[in-house]
């Protein structure tokens, strides 16, 4: 289905800077004078309690660990995504189905099922996967983090006995998944080490050249930058 | 069970040859009478010394609570909706009836993936996609299903329950006040459990007799699969 707002989507492991990206990116849209919202991976509050409670308890198998994720998606492309995108807005969402499959296939579920499973998802405008190796993405986010998490590690995979062993393995196992999907759906590849700026710059001409034609502006922060000016407002 | 299998890819990790005991399903819309044919069938087979796990919908230890919120606020659109309700059976089929099943009981379930695929479908879910997502359940032995007319349903739920807000379809406005919708929603529920009868191949039991009737063919059919090989 077609909508006169465009999906534009970041993928790729913890540490390769795909979120600060599309921060930039957004911002980048909206001094353009476009509607730009962000939707972000597990964040329906529906869903989230019962996220939480399956992942604190370790009651998630390969199965359920897919499906409530697939819910949350689900809640998300109904609230978060669809309506901007019918109203004529750009989506910007950080993590998108790419996530699902690689992190799914890694713990065992069908490839086939799991894609057939999000068959209900928006096919986005430009999705962008920020490829880095492992040691660089390592890197990036040791120190810089709180402890990893028991399925963040993908210790339900007994791979390893500790989260801090398990987890690059984990992630480079994810990374082969990712590199799989390149072609198979036709993601963008952006080399997450290069600088900042010059991925930025490739990001925002990809856009400009297969996104943005035809794409309305829209006049939406108006209302806030008069409050802005109210002295004291804010606080 | 007699030679156990997925209707799909399966689940991943689960050794099929391991599965001794038997699965039986009964089926049926709202008010048919499966909670009362699935206590009686409980208490005649454990009375013949088999052990029974007795299971329904929206009872898993995951998802349960959070389900029973979700729709107690109805905010959740019909494919978030049919997510969270095959997230809830993955739950109950992984932890509760295949250990069972691996242990060599009769699980009898109230309800299987024929339900929660009827009403996605009533709900506008693309039948080969709901379809798909069930790829990862169980092959029953037997699946009983107690049909009834909508003439016959009518007048035994306005003596039980009323009409509940989601067994009148009352989400999907299509009729006036509960009693249309009702009858509308669940006359498009029975359409859809008799266009999968033969697919999957249900044994189809008349559902207006007396319970005592009921329960004495449901006895002989189980009896059957029991003696099966």
């Amino acid at each position: 289905m077609k909508y006169p707002g465009k999906l534009i989507i970041v993928e790729g492991i913890d540490g390769s800077g795909k979120s600060t990206q599309l921060i930039l990116l957004r911002q980048w849209l909206e001094s353009e004078g476009y509607g730009a919202f962000f939707s972000e991976w597990n964040s329906s509050p529906i869903v989230r309690e019962t996220t939480r409670r399956g992942k604190k308890q370790r009651m998630l198998t390969p199965t359920t660990f897919s499906l409530i994720h697939a819910t949350d998606f689900a809640d998300r492309t109904a609230h978060d995504i669809l309506p901007p995108l019918k109203a004529g807005a750009l989506v910007c969402a950080d993590r998108y189905v790419y996530t699902a499959f690689a992190r799914d296939v890694v713990r065992g579920v069908s490839s086939r099922w799991v894609r057939s499973l999000y068959r209900f998802a928006v096919k986005p405008d430009a999705a962008f996967y920020f490829r880095v190796s492992l040691d660089v993405a390592m890197k990036r986010i040791l120190g810089g983090r709180d402890a990893i998490k028991y399925y963040e590690a993908g210790m339900d995979l007994g791979l390893a006995p500790t989260p801090e062993e398990s987890f690059p393995i984990f992630q480079a196992r994810i990374i082969q998944e990712y590199e799989r999907m390149v072609g198979e759906f036709g993601l963008t590849v952006i080399d997450a080490t290069g600088s900042i700026e010059s991925q930025q710059a490739q990001m925002r001409e990809y856009v400009k050249q297969n996104v943005l034609p035809g794409v309305k502006k829209m006049k939406v922060r108006r209302w806030v930058n008069l409050s802005s000016t109210v002295r004291g407002f804010r606080e | 069970m007699g030679k156990p299998e997925f209707y799909g890819e399966g689940l991943p990790g689960i050794d099929l040859s391991e599965l001794r005991g038997k699965l039986i399903v009964l089926e049926g819309t709202d008010g048919v009478g499966r909670t009362t044919q699935v206590a009686l069938l409980r208490s005649w087979l454990e009375s013949n010394g088999h052990a029974v796990l007795d299971t329904g919908m929206t009872r898993s230890a995951l998802a349960g609570r959070g389900l029973r919120q979700a729709k107690a606020g109805h905010t959740l659109d019909a494919t978030t909706l049919a997510v969270f309700y095959a997230t809830d059976f993955a739950d109950r089929l992984e932890n509760e009836m295949i250990p069972a099943l691996r242990a060599g009981f009769v699980v009898l379930t109230d309800r299987y993936i024929y339900s929660l695929i009827a009403r996605a479908i009533v709900r506008g879910a693309d039948p080969g996609w709901i379809h798909d997502v069930y790829g990862f359940a169980l092959v029953p032995d037997a699946i009983f299903y107690l049909r009834i007319s909508i003439e016959d349903l009518i007048p035994r739920v306005l003596h039980s329950t009323g009409f509940d807000y989601w067994e009148s379809g009352m989400d999907l406005r299509l009729g006036e006040d509960r009693y249309d919708s009702f009858v509308a929603y669940q006359s498009r529920i029975l359409a859809q459990f008799d266009a999968m009868a033969a697919g999957y191949g249900f044994e189809t039991l008349d559902a207006s007799q007396s319970i005592e009737k009921l329960f004495e063919s449901l006895q002989t059919r189980v009896e059957a699969v029991l003696t099966r090989k």
